[in-house]
């Protein structure tokens, strides 16, 4: 009997590590989604729908979690400047769409482009980072700010001309919102996707309201390739360089570390996939959205990978892909199945209380490692 | 010398440990109203502890309390916050200042015991809107500083005064407080010049001519003769000495403080021989190091082949300096030549590529990656400098660390140095300080350096991690040949471990005696400069 007792305490020790690995949090977070999930079908919401919504906007913002991940490894903190990396990519792709690449290459010509801007914007940033140490996150604010800011006049002088993507009537100046298609809407997408429809009529079977869901294959695939890559570098010297001086910079330095190289390593690595991240969100979205757009995906951006159990100097790929589904997830599920237990049309409201609930949250929940 | 009657202090068989780790033992001694008691003794002797009990500091309940008896005016007392202290009239200043910058003179001196001024506002609102009688303060803060006997403007701000007279605001703090008898003065001439300590001996007299009991911690062996009725001498966390000081010298106090058997600290001499013969590996000459408080002005050292030398001396004289500013932590000039070669300052890299390794003094702001592994702290600096621990793929363009090797070399390290961990992948903030102190040397040694800087190897680990990392670094320089430079405040290890000790005071070197010169010798180098 008594060894059954310890048995059942070092059970229940377990038990409360994994508790503790994943987080009350996160627990509760996955419960309450959990709990939509199984409503919907009560309250009249299509599962299969909202699933396919989720994956979908999952696979649209996972590359801009994740570009948050070298930077908080460095110990540069959480990149409230992503507005900068958002403009480098949006920079590649308008110029691509400019210089009159259409369909897939446009993307692939939209990437190469928005490469050596994120280099050099992101060079910049990181050296000006180096100069703050201690105010990354305040002063990575204002400078996404300032960005966006000349960026607004930027969109309307610089001369583009392409009739897709300029003002009608004056024929200059970049509208705000330029749709894709024909260009790179769901490029990324509708490579391998798998659409449960399509299956079934393939094999002959019914599949009932399954055949609803459609995989974006190509979109989760360039994630987790990117994902790879990090997971990769962060186990090579320089990637092990960068979370010690994210851990301890007096410890690396006395070791050897040039920390301020490796920190502008971080952000050049940072704003590249930030630009990258906003790309593949485009090519899901379907559209360019410029001016005051790019600082919109920040919060959300950074109240993901914080949800997702990430400390401002410790994060890993298993935070940015729970924190992503776990925050896509309430934002999507939340007003849909409040909208149809309410019957009424507070869809807008509701997702606008719940996405800025959860960045509230999640912003309380910031905290370093211990020094 | 009022002493006749109660004393207004008297200690009985004070005695306090730190988990087993006894730091004061039997401590009995009694101080008479407006009596100056000089208390020294090395770094570690227990004067602080002695203090911190008396105050009544929180680490001393949060550590288990003490055993023993304070009796103030004949009645036994038992503090338990400062307050309570402070109620029975001790008053004490610490050594680092706690005063408000923006604040002026006066306004630091009554802080939070201003006299008010009822205002309408507060009859409504209570007592915190009562305005401050700056007259009545004024008149207060002049009262404090005229019982100090020096001047002070009590109408500057503390931001815009030197440090002495900011050390005057502070004692005019407690001055000021009618119900203080007793003054514990914590080195309070540290940071003041010649002329300002001058003055400080002058208004300590000053007030115990007024009634008021003082103990005066100091390092300057000359205040003391000059200002204190009698001196009491720790030494190991006994009160070795008791006597008035009328009667004492310089070189009695000293050998008091320092002073053990000569033949019970191992005199190395066998070795001694061996290493005067070796050639010189490193050379510093006019070393200059920039690091707060422990400032390096003019050091130049000759450290021979395969030695282990000693640098000792008193906290603040520069010796956690020398190691830091040659490993380029903190800036430095003048010239380091190593087996030769000269070695470029203010560059911890190029001081690691030519083999040289540091133990810093700071284990949890320098030594340790606190938040990661005992495996990534081991191998760390290795796999960064000597590209150690690294598989290289795709004909080395990309290097991979190589986990197995890392694991193996942390575990023979833990295995050798008795490291306790549940496993090579602890986090490093896990372990107590002794194991944390052991990780900091198997990091040093997974770089097999030629020559390795120890600084304060045994700070704040307790007495069985003490004599093992000594041991390893004895074990470590034997084996392998490396040169090792030890630098510490407690003297008695030095003398223990090293073959030779050189003394730092005032930023230069006072002087390098063999390991087995007598306690006097140390004794004197240590305060050589300082007067």
């Amino acid at each position: 009997m008594g060894t059954n007792k310890t048995a059942a305490a070092a059970e229940k020790s377990r038990f409360q590590v994994m508790l503790e690995q994943f987080g009350l949090p996160r627990l509760i977070l996955s419960g309450f989604l959990l709990l939509l999930l199984v409503m919907a079908p009560f309250v009249g919401v299509d599962l299969p729908t909202q699933i396919t919504n989720i994956i979908n906007r999952f696979s649209w913002n996972a590359v801009l979690v994740l570009a948050l991940v070298p930077m908080v490894h460095s110990g540069c903190g959480l990149n409230f400047g992503l507005p900068l990396a958002v403009i480098c990519g949006l920079m590649g792709g308008t110029l691509s769409i400019q210089l009159g690449f259409t369909g897939a290459m446009s993307f692939l010509m939209a990437v190469i482009i928005a490469t050596p801007f994120a280099v050099l914007l992101g060079g910049g940033y990181g050296l000006l980072l180096n100069r703050i140490k201690g105010g990354e996150m305040m002063i990575a604010t204002y400078v996404g700010l300032s960005i966006m800011s000349f960026f607004c006049m930027m969109w309307l002088l610089l001369p583009y001309n392409n009739p897709k993507m300029v003002y009608g009537l004056s024929a200059s100046g970049l509208r705000p919102t330029i749709s894709l298609e024909g260009f790179y809407d769901q490029t990324l997408a509708n490579l391998f996707k798998i659409d449960f429809h399509e299956v079934a009529q393939s094999l002959h079977i019914s599949l009932g309201p399954l055949e609803r869901i459609k995989i974006p294959t190509g979109s989760l695939l360039v994630f987790a390739l990117l994902a790879l890559l990090i997971w990769a570098f962060l186990h090579t010297k320089t990637g092990t360089a960068m979370t010690a001086v994210g851990s301890n910079p007096n410890f690396a330095r006395a070791a050897g570390i040039n920390v301020n190289k490796i920190r502008t390593l971080s952000v050049i690595m940072s704003t590249w996939l930030g630009a990258m991240g906003i790309l593949i969100y485009q090519q899901g979205f379907g559209f360019i959205q410029l001016y005051n757009a790019p600082n919109n995906l920040t919060m959300p951006t950074v109240a993901a990978i914080l949800i997702g159990g990430a400390l401002v100097n410790k994060a890993t790929i298993a935070n940015v892909i729970i924190g992503t589904i776990l925050f896509q997830g309430m934002v999507t599920m939340t007003p849909t199945i409040m909208n149809a237990i309410v019957h009424m049309d507070m869809s807008e409201v509701i997702r606008i209380i719940v996405s800025q609930g959860m960045i509230l949250y999640a912003l309380t929940r910031k905290q370093e490692g211990s020094k | 010398m009022t002493d006749n009657g109660t004393p207004l202090l008297q200690m009985r068989n004070i005695k306090k440990d730190f988990f087993g780790n006894q730091v004061l033992t039997d401590i009995n001694f009694t101080l008479g109203a407006g009596q100056v008691l000089g208390l020294c003794g090395e770094n570690g002797a227990g004067k602080s502890t002695l203090m911190k009990i008396l105050f009544g500091m929180d680490v001393i309940r949060e550590t288990g309390g003490y055993s023993g008896e304070i009796l103030i005016d004949g009645k036994p007392v038992a503090f338990h916050t400062p307050f309570d202290a402070l109620t029975a009239g001790i008053g004490m200043v610490h050594q680092e200042f706690s005063l408000i910058p923006g604040f002026t003179a006066t306004e630091n001196i009554l802080l939070d015991r201003e006299p008010q001024k009822k205002t309408i506002l507060a009859e409504v609102f209570g007592d915190r809107l009562n305005t401050l009688d700056y007259k009545e303060m004024d008149r207060r803060a002049a009262a404090a500083i005229q019982k100090m006997g020096v001047a002070i403007d009590p109408n500057m701000t503390i931001s815009s005064m030197p440090v002495g007279h900011k050390q005057f605001t502070e004692i005019a703090r407690e001055l000021s407080k009618d119900q203080l008898k007793l003054l514990i003065l914590d080195e309070p001439t540290a940071v003041l010049t010649e002329k300002e300590a001058e003055a400080l001996l002058e208004s300590i007299r000053n007030m115990a001519a007024q009634g008021i009991s003082i103990i005066f911690i100091t390092h300057r062996l000359h205040e003391i003769l000059a200002v204190c009725d009698k001196v009491v001498v720790m030494r190991d966390g006994y009160v070795v000495q008791d006597v008035p000081a009328a009667g004492t010298s310089v070189e009695d106090i000293t050998r008091w403080m320092v002073g053990r058997d000569v033949q019970s600290s191992s005199a190395q001499t066998a070795v001694q021989i061996k290493n005067t013969s070796a050639k010189t590996i490193m050379s510093i000459q006019h070393l200059w190091v920039d690091m707060p408080g422990e400032t390096v002005r003019n050091v130049s050292l000759d450290i021979r082949e395969g030695e282990i030398l000693g640098i000792g001396g008193l906290a603040g004289q520069g010796k956690l300096g020398i190691p830091n500013g040659i490993m380029g932590l903190y800036e430095a000039g003048g010239t380091v030549e190593f087996d030769g070669k000269k070695i470029p300052l203010n560059s911890p890299r190029k001081c690691l590529d030519a083999s040289l390794a540091f133990v810093s003094e700071d284990r949890r702001e320098v030594g340790l990656l606190l938040d990661e592994s005992l495996e990534w702290n081991v191998a760390f600096p290795a796999m960064q400098i000597q590209n150690k621990f690294l598989k290289n793929l795709l004909g080395g363009l990309i290097k991979w660390r190589d986990e197995k090797g890392i694991r193996s070399v942390t575990q023979k390290y833990i295995d050798q140095l008795q490291i306790k961990c549940t496993s090579s992948k602890q986090k490093a903030k896990e372990l107590s300080g002794g194991n944390q102190q052991k990780v900091c040397l198997a990091k040093a040694f997974a770089l097999e350096p030629k020559f390795l800087f120890v600084s304060e190897p045994t700070r704040g680990i307790d007495v069985g991690a003490k004599a093992l990392v000594l041991e390893a670094l004895k074990q470590f320089n034997r084996d392998s040949g490396v040169t090792v430079v030890m630098i510490s405040s407690e003297l008695e290890e030095l003398r223990q471990t090293c073959d030779r000790i050189a003394i730092i005071s005032g930023g230069r070197v006072a002087g390098i005696l063999p390991a087995a010169a007598s306690s006097e010798e140390f004794g004197m180098l240590m305060v050589s400069q300082v007067k």
